[in-house]
């Protein structure tokens, strides 16, 4: 067979695309689809393993063996999750622990609102509501994603994400219908993560620098703007629903656009947040860090082991 | 009869809980990703199991409190769990090595328990011992793999075990809340128990090749509720919602 140049490889690879068929682990592909890929596809993973830590913070102190149960069950997901999209961008060459140490040096990103603080026992609620109700949105298109292996965990993570959701929101919908100091701590949680899960669909369409390609290659099937105007559409009657209160005094029904209006969002706070600057980026990381190190002589452990034990059965076999 | 019994699943019903309870503080923190999700598994079984546990003993206390109430609104003389189970979690190794004593403690008790003749404890033993068969194994590979692995994972895992012996020996802590319990057969076959226990435990730190410690203390207190210092500090965060904001329904 003869070498095929560049420009036909690349135009062979957009005609897949195009015509909708998944490229695969062993497909040629051009370099940066590549790396976007891994960018993005590890970008999640580390979001599914830092995120666990917000919610882990309550697991301790759930209100009932019910809850405490749900919520272990819950961020163990969250840790799946990762495990699956670790692998995902090792079938683009990526090595796992490189990916991990980007990470903890900062270089590699992982989604913004796991900054945000958890405070009360209603944050359980707003943020499986919220933030897993955004995630969703952004995630149920990813399972058409162009590259199969990504693609495919998509759709098993969105199976366990919309589950997540409905127990975020059954906890609010609980507090909401409970004592006046329950509802009261459930709104609290709703006005402190309702802007968050809005930033966390990126930055508006004018200002996405990755968008038009991510849209070119099938990675991503919607723009930040449409899927944050989705959101808001599906989230503001189940607020209503409960009782609560959105915290946007710009919120109202627009009868010509068949959509909610909605505020502008802080986007210096979000670039802040990013950058570093948000209430637990160091506590997050730190908290990552220090697994990684203190379980170091465990993996060594482990590893030695396993030599030994090769070499125990292939003296045995010799 | 009846006070015995509900006795014996406060004690049941606590070391799942207080274990449970353990193992979940390590949930986002685990030395691999792997792991972090089979320290969380084991924490979801136990936790599982105290809510089977607490809630038969509250329906055989008959003053109508649920497995909340007794979880949650007790205090800490009125908690039977054994004192290994509170013990803070340490390192991954003295995680291991305090889920492996315990793990070779309750699969032959389950297997007991199986034959109870209180049906209800029989069917909460029957599945128990289908998860603790898996938590045993889980333990046990990892004594061997830390144990007989590098220098530094064998001497970690050595003196977690140095440490925890004393507290293992209070498995084997008897009273008359057992011996009326074995009368009425709840408890069967109890004899063997502890020969039981040491076969598992004796053959695993063998093939891990560690030291048995020759410290035969008992430090015993938590089957009568004289507990640790740890155990308020569990309770603190363990009661908190139902302490500071009562009567509610979440």
């Amino acid at each position: 067979m003869k070498e095929l140049n560049i420009d036909e490889l690349k135009r062979r690879f957009q005609e897949k695309i195009d015509n909708d068929i998944k490229i695969e682990p062993k497909d040629w592909m051009p370099d940066d689809y590549r790396q976007t890929l891994i960018r993005q596809i590890s970008q999640h993973a580390h979001s599914e393993v830092v995120g666990m830590l917000p919610e882990g913070n309550w697991i301790t102190r759930a209100p009932n063996l019910r809850r405490k149960a749900v919520l272990l069950a819950k961020v163990q997901d969250e840790a799946g999750h990762g495990l699956y999209l670790y692998s995902a961008v090792e079938t683009l060459g990526a090595d796992r622990e490189e990916t991990i140490d980007d990470l903890h040096s900062g270089k590699a990103k992982y989604s913004s609102i796991f900054n945000y603080p958890t405070l009360t026992w209603a944050d359980m609620g707003a943020v499986g509501w919220l933030v897993d109700g955004a995630a969703i949105m952004n995630q149920v298109p990813l399972c058409r994603c162009s590259y199969g292996p990504y693609a495919r965990a998509m759709v098993r993570v969105c199976k366990e994400e919309s589950f997540h959701q409905r127990q975020g929101f059954e906890i609010m919908m609980k507090l909401a219908s409970g004592t006046p100091e329950q509802k009261a701590m459930a709104q609290d949680a709703l006005n402190r993560f309702w802007w968050p899960a809005l930033m966390m669909f990126g930055p508006n369409d004018a200002d996405s620098k990755h968008t038009q390609q991510s849209m070119d290659w099938k990675i991503k099937r919607h723009t930040n703007d449409e899927l944050r105007q989705q959101f808001v559409d599906i989230t503001v009657p189940q607020a209503e629903m409960i009782g609560l209160e959105i915290p946007d005094p710009d919120l109202k029904w627009n009868e010509e656009t068949g959509h909610y209006d909605f505020g502008e969002i802080n986007w210096d706070e979000f670039w802040q947040v990013v950058q570093g600057n948000g209430p637990c980026n160091k506590d997050r990381i730190d908290a990552r860090r220090k697994a990684k190190e203190d379980g170091m002589w465990v993996r060594e452990a482990a590893n030695a082991y396993a030599e030994k034990r090769k070499a125990r059965l292939a003296k045995k076999a010799s | 009869m009846e006070k015995a019994l509900f006795e014996y699943l406060l004690r049941l019903g606590d070391d799942s809980l207080i274990l449970g309870h353990r193992l979940s503080e390590w949930c986002g923190h685990g030395p691999i990703l792997e792991e972090d999700i089979a320290l969380t598994n084991l924490s979801l079984d136990l936790i599982g199991q105290a809510t089977s546990f607490l809630d038969y003993a509250g329906k055989v206390e008959g003053k109508g409190r649920s497995e909340d109430d007794l979880a949650f609104l007790r205090f800490d003389k009125d908690y039977r769990n054994l004192l290994l189970v509170e013990r803070p979690n340490g390192d991954f190794g003295v995680t291991i090595m305090r889920q492996f004593l315990f793990d070779a403690y309750r699969k032959p008790l389950f297997e007991r328990l199986v034959h109870s003749s209180d049906e209800t404890i029989a069917a909460i033993a029957a599945k128990s011992l289908k998860e603790t068969k898996y938590h045993l194994k889980h333990s046990s590979e990892w004594v061997i793999r830390l144990g007989d692995g590098t220098e530094e994972s064998h001497e970690r895992i050595q003196e977690a075990l140095n440490d925890l012996w004393k507290y293992a020996a209070e498995i084997f802590y008897e009273d008359e809340v057992d011996a009326t319990l074995k009368e009425a057969g709840v408890l069967p076959n109890m004899e063997t128990l502890r020969a039981d226990w040491e076969e598992i435990v004796y053959s695993v730190l063998k093939e891990a090749t560690l030291e048995t410690p020759d410290n035969n203390w008992k430090q015993e207190g938590g089957r009568k509720g004289l507990h640790t210092e740890h155990l308020g500090y569990i309770l603190a965060e363990l009661q908190y919602m139902q302490r500071a904001y009562p009567n509610m329904e979440w």
